[in-house]
């Protein structure tokens, strides 16, 4: 018999409903999995055990009762940014040392409701704010991928460094991620895993800790492109608790999958061959280009013009938003408290304390372009760009452009600790120079596995699609996934 | 534009922040990088361009202006570093 742990959530499913094996053992070769490999890995900051236990008790009890949920008895693993009741939620920082909320986030919540176990809470750049996972403070995390004949330790991407780490380790079976400027696709991309940031609305933000509001989306990463339309079925709700959650009916993902892309038109746009890309993603992009056109696709070149703009325009949006939404981490209401002589030096001591590098950079970068005096020159500019960026998707779409294809991101993984990465954080950035544009235009993304480099590293490939036409990306990128197979690491822990 | 010393030390006051000597220094440097950086957008015309404040087109949902929470004052002071009858503690800010 496989290794429970290694089935994806399609085949578990398949075998839970057969009676071949129950949640409760599913669910314990996972913990078994987490006990061996997590000090390798670091992926959880939380195991949350006997919570799995129970749930998936309830599960079995629930299927033996006939009632069988859309991910009844699946474990899944929550990213740390999700706040889940009475268990572990800092968003990997030190300044919500100790939170456990009283509530659960609305994800999260769909997913029990429909049956899913929780393993526990997954490892991630402090407040999503990172491309590698190493501004956690909980420490990096580290990706199960090792170039061909090296030792050397990769990281898994960010900020849902955990999550893509756990689901590529088979630690869990699938996870939660959010993505505000391209954290579920870039480390899905560098783990060889599928990963979809949803339309902007499409996913209820109630309950997930705050980066920028008007780019956080939450979306799942799983092992394949059927296991991620199931979990995206679950997550995605109108919400009366987020205003901006889209009160349109969530459709069935899995049931596009196998459909013919014959009349699809699907644009390459020129902009996002950049300067200094490396010939294997080069070659990757043709190669995906190919497999769409055998499949029936017309494939059409398209224009892009502002695509350049995206990511300092997003440096802007999205540090002016977390200024903004991190202000509430004052030391007086949760987390950690550092006592001062007044009550200004107590929130700057905690503040201080607090936040990590990373984090506090970009509240500096926030607080400075909304101050008085550069507020129009730098963020009504760039909200003025970010308008520009969208009516260039829209141009093209009207134009009967059904989904875009482009490479989703310029590298594979790199290595921790990167020297080069670290002394210039403009240059860490730029690994969301792809995905980047996706957030600012609210469009729904996927990231999908497609080939390995020279140092059998995992590559994946973007496609772009129309608001709420999720069901179109992950035809596609069925088609892409069909062709280039599934790739797994090979097992060195 | 460019922030010097003082400007850093001004947003860290800004952003409540306490920056020794040694951390503004190096925060000039980090952030001039990531304004030299983002400094490129002025080159985009942006002329009759509306800036943007919704990224999907609708309008905004509104509830029912009912009550539909509360009495769950323990669970909100839960988390709360020190707390007095269901009151959150700060030093004290009047004399």
């Amino acid at each position: 018999m496989t290794e429970l742990t290694s089935l994806t959530i399609a085949e578990a499913r398949e075998k839970l409903e057969a009676k071949e094996f129950t949640s409760v053992e599913l669910t314990e070769a996972y913990l078994a999995a987490i006990d061996a490999a997590n000090s390798v890995f670091n992926a959880y900051v939380a195991v949350t055990p006997e919570k799995a236990l129970d749930m998936a008790k309830a599960s079995d009890a629930r299927r033996a009762g006939g009632k069988v949920g859309a991910l009844e008895g699946i474990p899944l693993g929550i990213k740390d940014l999700f706040a889940t009741r009475d268990v572990h939620t800092q968003a990997c920082s030190h300044i919500l040392d100790g939170f456990q909320p009283k509530y659960e986030s609305t994800v999260t919540q769909n997913l029990w409701d429909d049956g899913a176990v929780m393993l526990g809470k997954l490892n991630m750049d402090e407040f999503a704010m990172g491309s590698s996972n190493e501004t956690s403070h909980y420490g990096a995390v580290v990706n199960p991928w090792k170039a061909k004949g090296s030792n050397q330790q990769l990281v898994p991407g960010g900020s849902s460094g955990g999550s893509a780490a756990a689901v590529s380790a088979f630690l869990c079976a699938g996870a939660t991620a959010t993505d505000t400027g391209g954290s579920i696709r870039q480390p899905a991309a560098f783990t060889g895993t599928v990963g979809i940031k949803p339309t902007y609305g499409r996913c209820s933000r109630w309950g997930t800790v705050a980066f920028a509001s008007s780019l956080d989306q939450a979306g799942p990463i799983a092992r394949d492109v059927r296991d991620a339309a199931i979990m995206l079925r679950s997550m995605a709700s109108v919400d009366a608790k987020d205003t901006t959650s889209v009160d349109l009916p969530v459709p069935d993902y899995e049931a596009s999958l196998g459909q013919s892309l014959k009349g699809m038109k699907i644009g390459i746009p020129k902009e996002y061959r950049v300067e200094g890309m490396p010939e294997e993603i080069e070659k990757l992009w043709a190669q995906g280009i190919a497999w769409l056109k055998d499949a029936g696709a017309e494939i059409v070149d398209i224009t892009l013009p502002h695509t350049k703009y995206a990511l300092p325009a997003y440096y802007i949006v999205a540090p002016a938003e977390a200024s903004s939404n991190l202000a509430r981490y004052d030391g007086v209401r949760y987390g950690l408290r550092v006592d001062g002589k007044d009550i200004v030096d107590m929130y700057e001591k905690t503040r201080a304390s607090g936040f990590g590098t990373e984090v506090k950079r970009r509240i500096m970068i926030g607080t400075y372009v909304l101050s008085a005096g550069y507020y129009d020159a730098y963020y009504l500019q760039a909200q003025k760009v970010r308008t520009l960026i969208k009516r260039d998707f829209e141009i093209v779409f009207d134009a009967g452009v059904d989904a875009i294809l482009t490479p989703a991101t310029p590298s594979s993984a790199f290595g921790i600790a990167d020297e080069d990465l670290a002394s210039d954080p403009v240059k860490m950035y730029l690994n969301d120079i792809f995905t980047v544009t996706v957030n600012m235009a609210g469009l729904p993304g996927i990231a999908v596995p497609a080939g390995l480099d020279a140092k059998g590293l995992p590559l994946g490939l973007q496609l772009i699609g129309k608001p709420f036409e999720e069901e179109t990306l992950f035809r596609t990128a069925y088609v892409i996934e069909q062709a280039a197979g599934r790739f797994t690491p090979a097992k060195w822990w | 534009m460019s922030v010097d010393l003082a400007t850093v030390k001004r947003v860290a006051r800004l952003a409540r922040i306490a920056v020794t000597e040694e951390d503004a220094n190096r925060m000039v440097g980090e952030l001039n990088g990531i304004i030299n950086f983002v400094e490129q957008l002025s080159e985009v015309d942006v002329t009759g361009v509306e800036p943007m404040t919704s990224v999907t087109p609708m309008d905004m949902r509104k509830r029912a202006d009912a009550v539909t929470d509360g009495d769950k004052a323990g669970d909100i002071v839960a988390n709360a570093p020190t707390t007095d009858h269901n009151f959150f503690l700060v030093p004290k800010v009047v004399e």
